[in-house]
């Protein structure tokens, strides 16, 4: 049939692309992190030898890669909360009735987002500067600090998180905005009516509505949150004290600095594994609560 | 209607300080990048320059300057924009009003495939690139912006709403399928084509990580490479770094608030994916 060929004719080439640089590389990838694949394999692929869970198990053995793990899940599990958190206040500010201004304000607070990430980065890495910065200036005027944000092993992963809240809050604010437009005006007449103050409104009509849109907002953010990269790239090289050495910033050095593919390899694994872990966690925990 | 008033006041003061705040960063950057070398490290740090001045973009657009770097993520942008859309379009089209064996299988492997992070997939790519004498090319960096899931997906949600009878029409008076998806279908897919462009277009701009390991060759950099190396050579110069942030990020924050309402339609249906 005419249709079903023409069908065919347009989706192949983008099929075939995905196949060629995507399924396949996926496929390779599995292939590679059982393997030694390392600057010796670069240079001859007849050093390439078979070592089955081998890297796998080297990296349960590699302090390094627990604390690269350890990192990560302390940027998930504070940075996630607090970015949905930053998010759905925003959005419920620039949402409200009273509120003037809204086209403005909602271009405002989604401008980091499209910032270049490098760029922001780099940005940043002066505002936490610990003299000059304008961050403990804030603070002094608080009476607070200094805090040496990118220099002291505890404060380097709460800088960052505060970078990556400001970075990306917009995102799910806009999100949430479409969710609480679509909310019926009557649920909130009622329950004035019964009686609730805003604060069980909010726990009432606004949070279970907004329920299944939560769900997906936490899976994306979390995905996305566990992909931390150039951050610490650009503004901490991991340190201090290995602080903010990330998975992928450790697949990056494992990978691209000491040519080691096979093992870095087996850290995306790992990563991926991680996340589709939490994102089955968080789909069970959502039905279990009727979300 | 005091208290509403004083709420009223509550909420804007607050949206005004949220704003202010968030934007606090980027006027500082920009402010900075107009200072005199050094003015920004002394004590207590201005925050306005005491007299403006370009030198700061004049040593970055001069002969080691990042004019290259722009160039480079131009192009690249462009490239990755137009593959794209070529790429995607059709796929997505097809997808939601062609009928054919396996289409909603393929479709839905498609939408799984999404749990997959692309960085699983930078070891081989790399050494895929590497045997093809691909690496420090610019085909080697365009590699991942041939197709993409979201971009299908993106494409055949918008395309279901064209109405069947519009291409029933066309058939009965003897258009080939091409030419129906050519002169009919794309017209009408413009605004998603647009929307497409401009989150292909900012997130090739903005990209990082996959850059870094393609293209290590200095006169390949990016901008995002050369503002990350740039700021390992000179920590010390803010003044500069803030210029060159100001460069980087000027484009695409003048593509967003150009285009902002199609890259907003994007956002919320690339979020409402199942």
């Amino acid at each position: 049939m005419k249709v079903a060929r023409a069908g065919w004719l347009l989706v192949c080439p983008a099929l075939a692309a995905i196949v060629a640089f995507f399924v396949l590389p996926v496929a390779a990838a599995l292939a590679l992190s059982f393997t030694d694949f390392d600057i010796y394999a670069l240079a001859d692929l007849r050093n390439v030898r078979f070592v089955g869970f081998d890297n796998y198990l080297h990296l349960l053995q590699t302090p390094l890669f627990w604390q690269a793990l350890g990192n990560t899940l302390y940027f998930v599990v504070v940075g996630v909360p607090l970015s949905i958190a930053a998010s759905l206040g925003a959005a419920m500010l620039v949402n409200s009735r009273l509120a003037r201004f809204k086209h403005f304000h909602r271009t405002a607070l989604f401008a980091p987002v499209v910032t270049t990430l490098v760029a922001a980065a780099v940005v940043w890495r002066y505002l936490l500067h610990t003299r000059y910065g304008l961050v403990n200036q804030g603070l002094a005027g608080l009476g607070l600090g200094p805090v040496d944000w990118l220099g002291d092993p505890r404060w380097a992963m709460p800088a960052i998180i505060l970078m990556s809240v400001w970075k990306n809050f917009g995102y799910n604010m806009v999100i949430f905005l479409a969710g609480l437009q679509s909310i019926p005006a009557e649920l909130y007449e009622a329950a004035s009516i019964d009686g609730a103050s805003r604060w069980q409104q909010f726990r009432v009509v606004t949070l279970p509505s907004l329920a299944p849109m939560m769900l997906m907002v936490a899976i994306l953010t979390m995905a996305a949150h566990f992909q931390l990269f150039a951050e610490p790239y650009v503004m901490t090289q991991g340190g201090p004290a290995q602080r903010t050495v990330t998975v992928l910033y450790f697949m990056y050095e494992e990978g691209f600095k000491w040519w080691s593919l096979g093992s870095a390899s087996a850290v995306a694994f790992v990563l991926f594994l991680f996340m589709f872990a939490i994102t089955l966690l968080q789909m069970h925990v959502a039905r279990r609560t009727g979300a | 209607m005091k208290g509403s008033r004083a709420r009223s006041f509550a909420v804007n003061a607050a949206l005004a300080a949220l704003s202010a705040v968030t934007l606090l960063p980027l006027a500082w950057m920009a402010s900075v990048s107009l200072m005199a070398p050094g003015e920004s490290n002394t004590f207590p740090p201005p925050l306005v320059p005491a007299s403006p001045t370009l030198a700061n973009y004049r040593e970055l657009l001069g002969a080691d300057g990042i004019v290259r770097p722009a160039l480079n993520t131009l192009g690249l942008a462009v490239g990755a924009t137009l593959l794209s859309l070529t790429f995607n379009v059709a796929a997505g089209y097809a997808f939601a009003k062609l009928r054919f064996a396996g289409r909603e299988r393929i479709f839905k492997a498609l939408l799984g495939a999404l749990v997959i992070p692309a960085q699983v997939t930078m070891m081989p790519l790399f050494l895929m690139l590497k045997y093809m004498g691909l690496v420090n090319t610019y085909v080697g960096a365009l590699v991942p912006w041939l197709a993409s899931v979201f971009g299908i997906f993106l494409v055949r949600q918008y395309a279901l709403s064209v109405p069947d009878e519009l291409l029933e029409a066309a058939r009965i008076d003897g258009a080939g399928e091409m030419r129906i998806f050519a002169t009919i279908v794309m017209p009408v897919l413009k605004p998603i084509l647009i929307t497409l462009g401009v989150l292909t277009f900012l997130g090739s701009w903005n990209d990082f990580m996959w850059p870094l390991i393609v293209l290590t060759d200095r006169d390949l950099h990016t901008l995002p490479l050369a503002l990350a190396s740039l700021s390992r050579e000179h920590v010390q110069d803010t003044e500069m770094m803030m210029a060159g942030s100001v460069l980087t990020v000027l484009p695409v924050l003048a593509v967003f608030l150009a285009l902002q309402r199609h890259y907003m339609q994007g956002l919320l249906a690339g979020s409402v994916k199942q």
